[in-house]
């Protein structure tokens, strides 16, 4: 099943074969302080807080949205980039965590207000579970951690993936105020790539 | 009749009449439990010092121009704001359609620095010019059967991205009930700074209602009905249950979604720290009266 010409798609996998992955944490990192500079210095608007803790999260579900897409892109095009999913996802965490800190450390900046706002708020209770369910996955997200856990139960592990981004998506939607495209469009993403992954365990089932 | 607000808020002394009136405030919010130097340095903190005029016209929520902070500073400079009348009607003894000049017309621009905080949690201090929106009813004529003023903003469909993406349904419409509208403190700006309106703080005239959350204060103003019935109100229909008619700035009465006991000040930087909000956003001795006997949760 291909919808691209297999030629292309070699010579694309040709390329990403020799491209390392690690300058993907190189640019997460570099792009993480800029948005950091451009809060310390005006470049995000007079309220640099909410706009920080917007954009790092924003960019945490950009790279968990890539993340998924990497599987039903080889499957419909034969273009693989396996080899980055790892980088992509802990960069992801990353970026959840960096948006974690803005909202504990700058916008609440109370220890006190944490606990009761993650309970409260059935919003932040939402964002909360997405990010603890991630923390397995990045600390997993080594060979060495694979060889332990073997290939199988690891993958398994990994599948918390698509409630933890299933979860960043409703915790968007929920914590706008009125009705803003974006967190819709992110939704439906996300929602369509699980879909697909529905679809296939389905086949593999009948199939079996 | 008409009650005039006596402006005591002048730029020269926004400091210490800002402390004076927050260590009165925080009195009141606390009772008993305040120290000493917690009260100085919330006071200190909310110090009534105006935001930048930058600050005030580049951070705004007018949906008509889209939903980011940003857009309306970046489209509202298509919105025609010159010529532009505004209409009186319902139950007025001088109903009709006003110039701004016939609008304003007797009565003098004054300054006031008003605190502003809006719903999402933040909060601005801004100089506003304008007029006592009572002066404006006297003007035409309050009847004795009217209970409620409603406003309405104008709709350019050409120059508003927001409203070609119509999800909220336009005109935006704002409501208060007469003795809100009457009272002092309640202003139809047409400046900040001295400068005129710009259009994304709602040009040519706006309503500042400076004790309730911000989308109270309707922008761009074109019509004001008296009514003896309750006016809808757009945030009100979008979700009932996070906006009420009143929506009085209350710290103690949360958003379904998220806390309305602190608020960040505009401006602060990336390490500016959260302020206490105060009943009323401040202004409860001047109109706590208005609510007497009411359940303020009931009436959020």
């Amino acid at each position: 099943m291909t919808l691209f010409p297999k030629d292309w798609a070699q010579a694309v996998n040709r390329v990403t074969r020799r491209s390392p992955a690690w300058p993907i944490y190189l640019i997460g990192a570099g792009w993480a302080g800029w948005l950091f500079w451009l809060g310390l210095t005006g470049g995000l608007g007079p309220e640099p807080i909410n706009a920080l803790e917007r954009r790092y999260g924003e960019v945490a579900l950009q790279l968990l949205v890539v993340g998924l897409v990497v599987t039903p892109l080889r499957v419909f095009t034969g273009i693989s980039l396996l080899k980055f999913r790892r980088a992509l996802g802990l960069t992801a965490f990353f970026f959840v965590l960096a948006h974690f800190l803005v909202w504990t450390l700058l916008d609440l900046s109370t220890w006190s207000a944490i606990g009761r706002e993650i309970i409260r708020r059935p919003y932040i209770t939402i964002g909360f579970a997405g990010f603890v369910l991630l923390i397995p996955l990045a600390v997993t997200s080594n060979n060495a951690s694979i060889k332990r856990l073997g290939a199988g139960t690891w993958r398994k592990l990994h599948q918390l993936t698509y409630p933890a981004v299933l979860l960043g998506a409703v915790h968007y939607i929920w914590l706008v105020k009125g009705y803003p495209l974006e967190p819709f469009l992110y939704a439906g993403a996300i929602v369509g790539l699980l879909l697909l992954r529905v679809r296939w365990v389905r086949r593999q089932n009948a199939v079996a | 009749m008409v009650t005039r607000w006596i402006n005591d808020l002048t730029r020269d002394d926004v400091t210490p009449k800002g402390l004076f009136m927050n260590r009165r405030a925080v009195l009141a919010g606390l009772g008993s439990i305040g120290a000493a130097s917690l009260m100085a340095g919330r006071a200190d903190a909310q110090a009534l010092e105006p935001n930048t005029l930058e600050q005030i016209s580049t951070y705004n929520n007018f949906y008509e121009f889209g939903w980011d902070k940003t857009d309306p500073a970046a489209h509202a400079g298509d919105m025609v704001t010159s010529p532009w009348s505004i209409t009186i009607d319902g139950m007025v003894d001088n109903p009709g359609t006003f110039t701004l000049a016939d609008l304003l017309d007797g009565l003098s621009i004054e300054e006031r620095i008003y605190r502003f905080r809006c719903v999402e949690a933040w909060s601005m201090v801004v100089p506003w010019n304008g007029v006592q929106l009572s002066d404006v009813l006297a003007k035409a004529g309050v009847q004795s059967s009217a209970r409620y003023v409603a406003f309405e903003t104008t709709v350019q469909r050409d120059v508003m991205p927001g409203v070609q993406r119509s999800i909220i349904p336009f005109p935006y419409v704002e409501g208060l009930r007469l003795d809100e509208a009457q009272h002092p403190l309640t202003m139809l700006a047409t400046g900040i700074y001295g400068e005129p309106m710009p259009n994304q703080n709602g040009a040519p005239i706006r309503l500042v209602v400076p004790w309730k959350y911000g989308f109270k204060s309707i922008k761009s103003i074109v019509k004001i009905t008296l009514t003896d019935t309750q006016p809808p109100t757009t945030w009100n229909r979008l979700n009932s249950r996070e906006y009420g008619f009143y929506s009085n700035v209350n710290p103690e009465v949360d958003h379904p979604r998220w806390s309305q006991g602190s608020e960040r000040k505009i401006g602060g930087g990336l390490f500016a720290s959260r302020q206490e909000t105060l009943m009323f956003n401040g202004y409860e001795e001047q109109v706590a009266h208005l609510y007497e006997g009411m359940d303020l949760r009931e009436d959020y």
